[in-house]
């Protein structure tokens, strides 16, 4: 079965690693269906938040894929972990001076504020998981969407734990067919 | 006093610590790059000049190392290869920027699909110009980011000897692959101090060379269990260095083993226990033990299409062992039940003490009864013409086995694979993965530089040979003793085996001209001969070997015979068509 998968990818900061990432994914015909990049906690380290779509084993072969590319220190498929994962939407709909209060009442109950007018549209900034936003949106739908930006998930575990390199130098999801303390640099 | 004289150096010595005390002596960009060559032990570079490398080459009379210079920069890729799959060492060339590091990315590809260790240098054009179209600009470090095991871009002169030392690293250890280092022609002209790195570290490339022994034991206990166990040996075993403990290895469990394209070489086919050749073109006893097996175990081979026909029917019935040091190949193509991942020669030195001593002489006496004895017999069979099978098998007998085979794309391939009998390690050179015509002339100009102590033989189609023919120049400048074997049947005979077979004999654009062979030998001052019947094959031969310098002997044969057996594409190897008169 063909699932969401969010891949939490630490990467050294070098020019040309994102290049590097998308082109592998897209040569082996691995859907991403969005990705951020920005700095990580540490110096020197983005992180990469790829959402995917495909079967375990393909997702599997992915992360090992991406393992291949020498900037690439570590991937964690997060799906199956306690993660909050958010996007972040700016959505410009048109607004009427008759409709305009009830976009704000739509607004303030996806926790989404409007941070900026004009007499015929409100742009609206909604944080949250995908759900979340895609439910925002589809109220919005009726009252015409001018302008639509989303960034996309970034995850991160709930609790104390972290997706980082210091925990451990394997993926949480240790590739599971190599299932065998292997270290996941190899190629 | 010291410090003033620093200052006179130049600004660049002023940024290394310590420089000024010492005063080392500051090299340019190009003396870096050739010291690092001569640091690394390369003792030839296959290259081709142009303005962006022009400084570089200016250094290169001074340099301890010999320069090939090519006809082609595609097929200075491929000597190198040539060189590396003869040696085991990493292959290096050198190419000028645009049209000349464009040139290399077959030689790339190649190289990559095939695991063989290459270091390519490409100029690039000053750093001011880049990104703005300059004359002979291309983006070549974008343009080989697939077909390359990792590429750089050098953008200062003080990473310049680091990179170097990290690309032959990369190059050389895991999975072997081709490295390209793209230099500005700006830095061969700046001035450095050289210091040569004795270690690499790059925290996200750590491949695993020894197994989790949990898995080598879970292999072991396969391996006691199986009643029908069988080896497919592939082309890692080589690059490993660990064909004599595969030996070892084989001949304590007494298992059978089948050889990937790539893998033949890694145990003697003369020996019982070797059985030659799989796949699409494979012997019909090897197809057949690997739909039978109950026990398939891959050591350092990836499952290739061409290898396994349709997955769905590949070895149907076997338990799936597979150790490769690249964990993304386990899984990828044929579901596998043990994984082992490490290099073959640690692999198989543990394995080694797990397993108990076998023999398997019943399976062994299934596999001989499926043997298709119509074609061995036919095999035999010495007709008027030259038989492409009677040329190879006269190479291997008249060299005892010992020559290296180069081999071009195509039917000529196929029937040099069959039927040599390959005994040794790394002497069996041919393009596997990508198929690239033109291959065979530069390898074993490659090969030959690498290895002058052995005999070389490229085998080389009509149509294959035009395409890197230009290389016999090469051959002669550096007067090197190969032996051409062109199989010339008037036709791109693979493809025309293919309309044959499968396109109702629609000959679409396969029937090629050609120059007389001999006589383009003989423009280029070299030994030809033209070969027209079987009583001719073996004095051609003969004659060929006592000549010095290279020597090209063009056999003429039937323009219509075909490989068998043959696996249609997109069937199972259990779907292998055989000759209709040799069906057995
Ligand atoms: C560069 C390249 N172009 C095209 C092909 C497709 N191809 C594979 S075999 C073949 C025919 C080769 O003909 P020839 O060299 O005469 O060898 P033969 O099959 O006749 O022995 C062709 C065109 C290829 N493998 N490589
Ligand atoms: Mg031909």
């Amino acid at each position: 079965m063909k699932n969401r998968h969010i891949l939490s990818v630490l990467v050294e900061d070098h020019p040309g690693v994102l290049n590097r990432v998308v082109s592998l994914l897209r040569r082996r015909s691995f859907n991403i269906d969005s990705i951020t990049v920005g700095h990580s906690e540490q110096p020197g380290v983005s992180r990469m938040t790829i959402v995917v779509i495909g079967r375990g084993e393909e997702v599997e072969q992915a992360g090992k894929q991406l393992y291949k590319l020498m900037e690439v220190l570590k991937v964690t498929d997060v799906t199956p972990l306690n993660c909050v994962a958010h996007e972040l939407a700016l959505i410009k709909v048109a607004a009427k001076s008759q409709t305009r209060s009830e976009i704000l009442q739509i607004a303030q109950i996806y926790n989404a504020r409007v941070v900026d007018a004009s007499p015929s549209t409100l742009l609206i900034e909604a944080t949250g998981p995908e759900q979340q936003v895609d439910g925002l949106l589809s109220m919005l739908k009726a009252f015409g969407i001018r302008e639509l930006v989303r960034t996309g998930p970034v995850a991160m575990m709930r609790g104390s734990s972290t997706v980082g390199i210091k925990e451990s130098t394997r993926p949480e999801r240790e590739l599971a067919v190599a299932g065998n303390g292997a270290s996941p640099h190899a190629n | 006093m010291a410090a003033a004289k620093a200052a006179v150096l130049g600004q660049q010595n002023a940024e290394v610590p310590g420089a000024q005390r010492e005063a080392r002596p500051l090299l340019t960009g190009s003396e870096i790059v050739c010291r690092a060559l001569e640091d690394e032990g390369v003792d030839t570079v296959f290259g081709y000049p142009g303005g962006a490398v022009i400084p570089l080459y200016d250094a290169l009379p001074r340099a301890g190392f010999h320069h090939v210079l090519v006809r082609f920069e595609q097929w200075a890729a491929l000597a190198a290869e040539g060189y590396a799959r003869a040696t085991g060492k990493p292959g290096v060339c050198l190419v000028t920027s645009g049209p000349g590091a464009t040139n290399l990315v077959t030689g790339l590809a190649d190289a990559m699909l095939d695991s063989i260790p290459i270091v390519a240098i490409t100029g690039q054009v000053i750093q001011p110009l880049i990104g703005r179209d300059a004359f002979q600009e291309v983006d070549i470090t974008g343009i080989t980011l697939p077909v390359t095991k990792h590429n750089y871009m050098v953008n200062r002169i003080e990473d310049l000897a680091p990179t170097f030392k990290e690309a032959f690293h990369i190059a050389t250890t895991g999975r072997p692959g081709p490295v390209l280092i793209d230099i500005p022609k700006t830095l061969f002209l700046q001035k450095h101090v050289y210091s040569y790195p004795e270690t690499v570290f790059r925290r996200g490339y750590q491949p695993t060379s020894v197994p989790n022994m949990r898995q080598v034991r879970l292999a072991a206990e396969a391996i006691a269990k199986a009643r029908k166990p069988l080896i497919m040996a592939g082309h890692g075993i080589m690059l490993s260095g660990a064909t004599e403990l595969f030996r070892e290895f084989v001949e304590k469990t007494g298992i059978p083993v089948v050889h990937t394209l790539l893998g033949l070489g890694t145990f003697p086919e003369s020996h019982p226990l070797g059985l030659g050749l799989m796949g699409m073109h494979g012997h019909k006893q090897v197809n057949d033990a690997l739909d039978e097996c109950d026990l398939l175990l891959n050591i350092g081979a990836r499952f290739d299409d061409r290898a396994t026909g349709q997955v769905s029917g590949f070895a149907p019935n076997a338990f799936v062992v597979h150790v490769d040091i690249d964990p993304a190949e386990i899984g990828k193509n044929v579901r596998t039940d043990v994984p082992v991942v490490g290099d073959a020669r640690e692999v198989l030195k543990l394995l080694i003490s797990e397993v108990q001593g076998g023999r398997h002489d019943d399976w062994m006496a299934w596999i001989d009864s499926r043997r298709n004895r119509v074609l061995d017999e036919a095999l035999e069979e010495r007709p008027e013409w030259p038989e492409p099978y009677s040329i190879i098998k006269a190479i291997a007998k008249a060299t005892g086995g010992e020559a290296i085979v180069t081999t071009d794309v195509g039917q000529h391939q196929m029937w040099a694979a069959q039927h040599f009998g390959y005994d040794f390690p790394n002497r069996w050179i041919t393009s596997g993965g990508l198929g690239t015509m033109g291959f065979g002339l530069p390898s074993a100009i490659g090969a030959k530089i690498g290895r002058p102590d052995l005999e070389v033989w490229a085998v080389i189609g009509d149509g294959g040979f035009q395409m890197s023919c230009n290389e016999l120049a090469t051959a002669v400048q550096e007067n090197l003793d190969i032996n051409i074997a062109v199989i010339n049947n008037g036709y791109l005979g693979m493809v025309r085996q293919w309309q044959d077979l499968f396109h109702a004999k629609n000959y679409s654009e396969v029937k090629i001209g050609a120059p007389s062979f001999e006589k383009l030998a003989e423009a280029y001052g070299i030994a030809g001969m033209t070969v027209r019947c079987d009583a001719e094959i073996e004095p051609a031969i003969e004659r060929a070997r006592t000549i010095r310098g290279p020597v090209l002997i063009d056999f003429v044969i039937e323009p219509e015979a075909n490989v068998w057996p043959i696996v249609p594409p997109g069937a199972a190897n259990s779907g292998m068509l055989h000759q209709q008169r040799y069906e057995g």
